[in-house]
C-alpha cells in the first residue's frame, strides 16, 4: 500500500510538475526555457522571461489550481453522495458561485481589497453560502445528513439559485451580461498575482481537510450506518467534506469561472488508472486535475491563436472522447 | 456467573415523530447475551428488530435504559472503541465505486489504524485470513460488483471478521441469497462461532434458518419482547401464531435435527 501511494503520486506528480512547466513555454510568441532563467539578463530586457512571469505563468498556476480544485471536490462530492455523477455542481455550489458573480458584475459592485476584486470574492461567498443552505437543510431533517436529501436539496437550491441569475441577468444591460456569459464559459485570464495566492491559500486549508478524510471516504461510498459501524464518526467526516469541498469549489470556481465537467471527469479517469481507494483517487485527482486543465488550456490558447477559446469547451471536447476511449477499453 | 457479553435493560427508543405522533419502535427491552452464544431475534416486518441491532450497534443511542457490553455502557465507548468489540453485517451492500474484494475487507481494519496509518503486513495477513474463512480467497482480487448475491455476503462477512470484534451482529444475512447460499451462510457462520467463539445476533423472518443455527430466540412483536429463551421453548406454535398470525406445524426434523416450521394456514 505505501508503495502504491507513492508510486501514484510520484507519477501523477511528475507529469503535473512537466504540464506546468511546459505550459508557459507554448503560445503565438516561442521563448525557451533556458533564457527565461537566464539571470545575467536583467528582466527588463529579457522579454522571454516577461512573456513567462507575467503573461503565462499567472494563468497556468490559475489553470493548475482550478484544476486541482474542482477535481478534488468532484471526487468529495461523489464518495459523500454515493453518486458518480455527481460534482460541484450538484449540490448547488457553481450556482451559487455563479449567481455571486451576475450580481457583482451587474451591479457594478466594483473596489478591490488586497489585488482582488469583488466578482471572485462573490463568486467565493456565493458558493459557500449555497453549501451552507443546503448543509442546514439536510442536518435539519434528520440526525446526520442523508445523501439523498442532501442531493434532492441540492438540486432544488441549484434552479432556485439559476433562476435568480437568469432573473437579476435579464434585467442587466447588454454588456453586462455578455461579461456574465463569458465568466460563465470559465476565462482563467487572471492577470495578476493576488487573485491566485488567495486561491491557492483556500485550497491548502480545504487540503488539510482533505488529507483527514481518504480512508472515511472509502467507508462511507459503502454506506453511512456501515461506515458508522466500522468506526467512522460519519457527521464529523461529511462536515469536513462539505466545508472543505465547498471551499475548494469556491475557490476554483472565483478564480477560474464555472468549468464543470473537470469535477466529474477527472476523478473517474483516475479511479480508472489507479483503484477506487481514496487514498490514491484523492492526491492523484488533485494532481491530475491541475495537469488536465492546464493542458487543455494550452490547446485553447493556440489552436485559433491569437484567439483565446474559452477553456470550458475545450475540456469538454478533449475530455469527454478520453473519458469515453478509457471507459469501453476496458470492456 | 460471569458478565454477559451484551445486555440490554429497559431500552426503550422512537425515531422523530412523525406528523406529530411519537410511536415507540422499541419498548422497554430487556435481554442478556452470553458469551460465544447465537442470539435468533425473530419477528414480524416493523417488530424493531433492525432498530434492536442498531442499538446494540451502538449506531442508535437508546432514549432510555441502557446498552453494556462486557458491563461497560455503549454510551461511554466512541466510536471506534465500538467498532473493536462489535461488527456488523448489513442486510445488503452496494458499493459506489469499483472496489475489489481485498479492498473492501481491508476497510474492516478502520478502527485498528490511525487516521494518517496505512495497513501494514499484518492487517493483510488477519483480511487474507478472514478471506480464508469465508471462503473466498479465490475472490481477493475480483471486482465486488462483479460477485453474486452469495459472494458479496461473504466478503461483507469477510470484511466484519477482519474487524476483529467479539461480537457479530448480523441482519437478516440470507434474505436475498437463493437456497444453496442460505444453506452455506448458516454453515459459515455456525462454524465461526464455534472457532472464533464469536457473539452473534442475527435478525431473520426465515425460521428455520433460526431453528438450524440459533440455540437461543428473542421474539420481538411491535417494539416489545414477547418470549425470549431456549429455541426448543420459545419457537412454539402459539407463539408463531402470535407473531404472524400463522397457523404453523412445529416439529423435529428427523434428519436434520432442529425443529421446522410449516406454515399450515392464517390464523384469524
Amino acid at each position: 500500500m505505501r508503495r502504491r501511494l507513492f508510486a501514484t503520486i510520484a507519477t501523477f506528480g511528475v507529469v503535473t510538475v512537466f504540464v506546468c512547466l511546459l505550459a508557459p513555454l507554448v503560445g503565438s510568441t516561442s521563448i525557451r526555457l533556458s533564457r527565461v532563467l537566464d539571470r545575467t539578463i536583467p528582466f527588463a530586457d529579457n522579454v522571454d522571461a516577461q512573456v513567462f512571469f507575467v503573461a503565462r505563468l499567472p494563468r497556468v498556476l490559475a489553470a493548475a489550481i482550478v484544476g486541482s480544485g474542482l477535481a478534488l471536490s468532484g471526487v468529495i462530492f461523489q464518495a459523500l453522495l454515493r453518486n458518480p455523477l455527481a460534482a460541484s455542481d450538484t449540490l448547488g455550489v457553481s450556482a451559487g458561485a455563479a449567481l455571486g458573480a451576475i450580481l457583482a458584475i451587474t451591479f457594478h459592485v466594483d473596489f478591490s481589497f488586497l489585488g482582488i476584486s469583488v466578482v471572485p470574492a462573490a463568486s467565493f461567498a456565493g458558493s459557500v453560502g449555497a453549501m451552507a443552505i443546503v448543509y442546514v437543510m439536510s442536518m435539519a431533517r434528520r440526525r446526520g445528513t442523508s445523501s439523498t436529501v442532501l442531493l434532492l436539496a441540492g438540486i432544488a437550491i441549484a434552479a432556485l439559485l439559476a433562476a435568480v441569475g437568469r432573473f437579476v441577468q435579464y434585467f442587466a444591460d447588454f454588456t453586462d451580461t455578455a461579461r456574465t456569459v463569458q465568466w460563465m464559459m470559465g476565462a482563467l485570464d487572471v492577470g495578476s498575482y493576488p487573485p491566485i495566492v488567495a486561491a491557492l491559500v483556500l485550497l491548502t486549508i480545504a487540503g488539510a481537510g482533505f488529507a483527514t478524510l481518504p480512508r472515511a471516504l472509502d467507508l462511507l461510498s459503502m454506506g453511512a450506518e456501515s461506515a458508522q459501524a466500522r468506526g467512522v464518526d460519519v457527521v464529523r467526516a461529511e462536515r469536513i467534506a462539505l466545508v472543505s469541498a465547498s471551499m475548494s469549489t469556491g475557490a476554483a470556481v472565483s478564480l477560474g469561472g464555472p468549468i464543470l465537467f473537470i469535477g466529474i471527469i477527472v476523478p473517474h479517469i483516475v479511479r480508472l488508472l489507479v483503484g477506487a481507494d481514496h487514498r490514491l483517487v484523492l492526491p492523484a485527482s488533485g494532481l491530475f486535475g491541475a495537469a488536465f486543465l492546464v493542458g487543455c488550456d494550452v490547446v485553447a490558447r493556440t489552436i485559433f491563436a491569437p484567439a483565446e477559446l474559452p477553456v470550458g469547451i475545450i475540456t469538454a471536447i478533449l475530455g469527454g472522447p478520453f473519458f469515453l476511449w478509457l471507459l469501453f477499453r476496458r470492456t | 456467573m460471569t458478565v454477559p457479553r451484551l445486555q440490554a435493560s429497559g431500552v426503550s427508543f422512537t425515531y422523530e415523530r412523525v406528523r406529530g405522533a411519537v410511536v415507540p419502535v422499541l419498548n422497554e427491552v430487556s435481554l442478556t447475551i452470553q458469551r460465544g452464544a447465537i442470539v435468533g431475534l425473530i419477528g414480524p416486518n416493523g417488530s424493531g428488530k433492525t432498530t434492536f441491532l442498531r442499538l446494540l450497534a451502538g449506531t442508535l443511542t437508546p432514549a432510555h435504559g441502557q446498552i453494556a457490553l462486557d458491563g461497560v455502557s455503549l454510551k461511554t465507548m466512541s466510536r471506534l472503541q465500538l467498532a473493536r468489540r462489535i461488527a456488523v453485517v448489513p442486510q445488503e451492500t452496494h458499493s459506489t465505486f469499483d472496489f475489489t474484494v481485498l479492498d473492501i475487507v481491508l476497510m474492516g481494519r478502520y478502527a485498528h489504524l490511525g487516521l494518517f496509518e496505512l495497513e501494514g503486513p499484518g492487517d493483510l495477513a488477519i483480511a487474507r485470513d478472514a478471506l480464508a474463512a469465508t471462503g473466498s480467497s479465490a475472490l481477493e482480487s475480483r471486482r465486488f460488483g462483479t460477485l453474486s448475491g452469495g459472494e458479496k455476503q461473504r466478503v461483507v462477512i469477510a470484511s466484519a471478521l477482519a474487524q476483529a470484534s467479539d461480537v457479530l451482529l448480523l441482519d437478516e444475512p440470507t434474505a436475498s441469497l437463493d437456497l444453496g447460499f442460505q444453506f452455506e451462510i448458516v454453515k459459515l457462520l455456525a462454524r465461526l462461532n464455534r472457532e472464533r467463539g464469536t457473539t452473534m445476533v442475527v435478525s431473520t423472518h426465515d425460521l428455520n434458518l433460526a431453528a438450524a443455527l440459533c440455540a437461543e430466540l428473542v421474539l420481538l412483536r411491535t417494539g416489545r419482547v414477547i418470549a425470549q429463551g431456549k429455541t426448543a421453548e420459545v419457537l412454539t406454535s402459539s407463539n408463531v401464531r402470535i407473531l404472524y398470525g400463522v397457523d404453523a406445524d412445529i416439529t423435529v426434523h428427523p434428519r436434520a435435527g432442529h425443529l421446522t416450521v410449516v406454515p399450515i394456514a392464517r390464523a384469524d
